[in-house]
């Protein structure tokens, strides 16, 4: 089983009001489901939701598919509205929740 | 293949070796036969996958692995200090086993941690050897062939002019011959491998340099070496050796 | 404002509860459902992806939908669809006033050539789509495993 684990990228600092572009890469084989004659049965198992908050409200949110690539990665926009954690959730088909924070600066 | 023909080959190769000199200029650094796309992914730590493995790499750094054993960073400091390391590899020990990266690691791990081995292809070994390997990215390649490295050498130059599979092609007649060329959608490279460990789209996962070799001889239908194999580290040496001068790209980022 | 958990959030779409049921729609169920009878408005969408795809196992896609993002007008959700995919609901981005701009990227599998379909809806109601071909072509050196 893969770490869970993700990388965020925000930029060092920005200012109040600022659109700013946040990366998010999370490790997972987004593994779709096999059902198929002479191949072994394996379930679906992906992220399926990928959500961000901030200051007090969620600001985005993902709704993925087996479409999406493996080890997903999306970017998105937000405003800088004050110092603080923007925190990222995946959440996996069986309902495994996962976190992780990145701090944006804003002067 | 027997250690007996093994050593036979070698002494054949020797004999020639004066005959068949590298083609170095003609050699190109693997990045230049990426898009342009996947260069710009490929030098972007927030998009490039392979940079989940070095991030799992740095963190097993610094565990501990059990109560009383030591970490990678109780015996070396911090992950900084393998500047350097992934150009000189691979390379002999002091008992004479070439060792690649990943085999440097398990020695490690069974030697000085008191742990079993991490088996070839698993995610621990793979993400610290792409967390090595990326404190080398941007550093030349400068493996040693000589002394007693040579006989790995020249098993691995025997092996990459050997032609092999249905296809009856050698490493040469592809990564030499028709480097620029397209083989249905790829350019084909010179085969150098300093990207790897690589994140491969292929495989939606980052793997090893002996897993994109088997994926060759696959290709050319042929029945490929195992991963960890002397046949693949002789090989490995060889590649490394006509990379020289070159830099070291992992974590790569490939088709 | 309440806590982090329980934080106000973004209009949920169906599209989660299905896919975990296992059943996938057919490309113009998924639009049908999306569209709900208005008619789309062409233009206001810029898709930004190559034409010629690496490989089909990751396709960059980056979307961006021209809009004021204010409380009274702006993007509140983001639909990809691959029509010749298996899941032809490929992926929704959910937004609101927050965004500052209705930008967003990711990274999609694209099983053969095709145009691939975005909708835009709007906090007023208005629907926007827009398609973009990419050009699938089959790699060398493939394990096929």
């Amino acid at each position: 089983m893969e770490p869970a684990a993700a990388r965020i990228t925000v930029p060092q600092a920005a200012r109040r009001g600022e659109i700013v572009e946040v990366r998010v890469l999370v490790r997972h084989p987004m593994e779709r489901a096999i059902d198929a004659p002479g191949l072994t049965p394996r379930p679906r198992r992906i992220v399926h939701t990928i959500r961000a908050t901030y200051a007090g409200e969620e600001v985005f949110r993902m709704d993925l598919s087996p479409g999406i690539a493996a080890n997903p990665y999306v970017a998105f926009r937000t405003l800088a509205v004050e110092s603080g954690d923007l925190v990222i959730e995946w959440i996996e088909d069986g309902g495994a929740v996962h976190r992780q924070a990145a701090r944006l600066t804003v002067s | 293949m027997t250690a007996r023909r093994a050593r036979a080959i070698v002494a054949a190769a020797l004999a020639l070796a004066a005959a068949a000199p590298v083609p170095a200029a003609e050699i190109r650094p693997s990045h230049e036969f990426l898009s342009p796309t996947m260069q710009a992914q490929q030098d972007d730590p927030s998009r490039h996958p392979g940079w989940l493995w070095v991030d799992e790499g740095e963190s097993l750094w610094s565990r501990t692995p059990a109560p009383g054993r030591n970490s990678c960073a109780a015996c070396h400091g911090g992950i900084d200090a393998m500047r350097g390391v992934a150009t000189r590899y691979p390379a002999v020990a002091a008992d004479g086993s070439l060792l690649n990266l990943e085999g440097r690691i398990n020695r490690c791990r069974t030697r000085h941690q008191g742990e079993p081995p991490h088996p070839y292809e698993s995610s621990p070994l793979l993400s610290l050897a792409a967390a090595i390997a990326q404190r080398s990215r941007g550093l030349p390649m400068a493996v040693a062939v000589d002394g007693a490295a040579a006989p790995s050498f020249e098993l691995g130059r025997y092996l990459y002019d050997e032609r092999q599979g249905q296809l009856n092609l050698s490493c040469g007649q592809c990564h030499d011959e028709q480097v620029g060329r397209r083989l249905r959608g790829d350019t084909i490279s010179s085969g150098l491998g300093t990207g790897y460990p690589a994140y491969r789209l292929e495989w939606n996962a980052l793997g090893s340099l002996h897993r994109r070799l088997r994926a060759c001889s696959i290709g050319v239908r042929a029945e490929p070496f195992a991963a960890g194999s002397a046949e693949h580290l002789a090989l490995e040496l060889y590649l490394a050796f006509r990379a020289r001068g070159l830099p070291v790209e992992s974590p790569g980022l490939r088709r | 404002m309440a806590a982090a958990a329980a934080a106000a959030v973004l209009p949920t779409s169906p599209t989660t509860a299905r896919a975990q049921a296992g059943t996938a729609e057919s490309f113009e169920t998924a639009q049908q459902a999306i569209v709900r009878g208005r008619t789309p408005r062409t233009g206001g969408i810029a898709i930004d992806m190559p034409p010629l795809s690496e490989n089909g196992n990751s396709v960059d896609v980056s979307i961006r939908v021209d809009s004021p993002m204010t409380a009274a007008d702006h993007v509140r959700a983001i639909h990809v669809l691959s029509p010749k995919n298996p899941h032809p609901r490929v992926a929704t981005f959910h937004l609101g006033p927050r965004a500052g701009r209705a930008e967003v990227a990711t990274r999609i599998r694209v099983a053969t050539t095709q145009s691939i379909v975005v909708l835009a809806e709007t906090s007023t109601g208005a629907l926007l789509r827009a398609e973009r071909e990419v050009i699938v072509v089959l790699g060398a050196c493939v394990e096929g495993g």
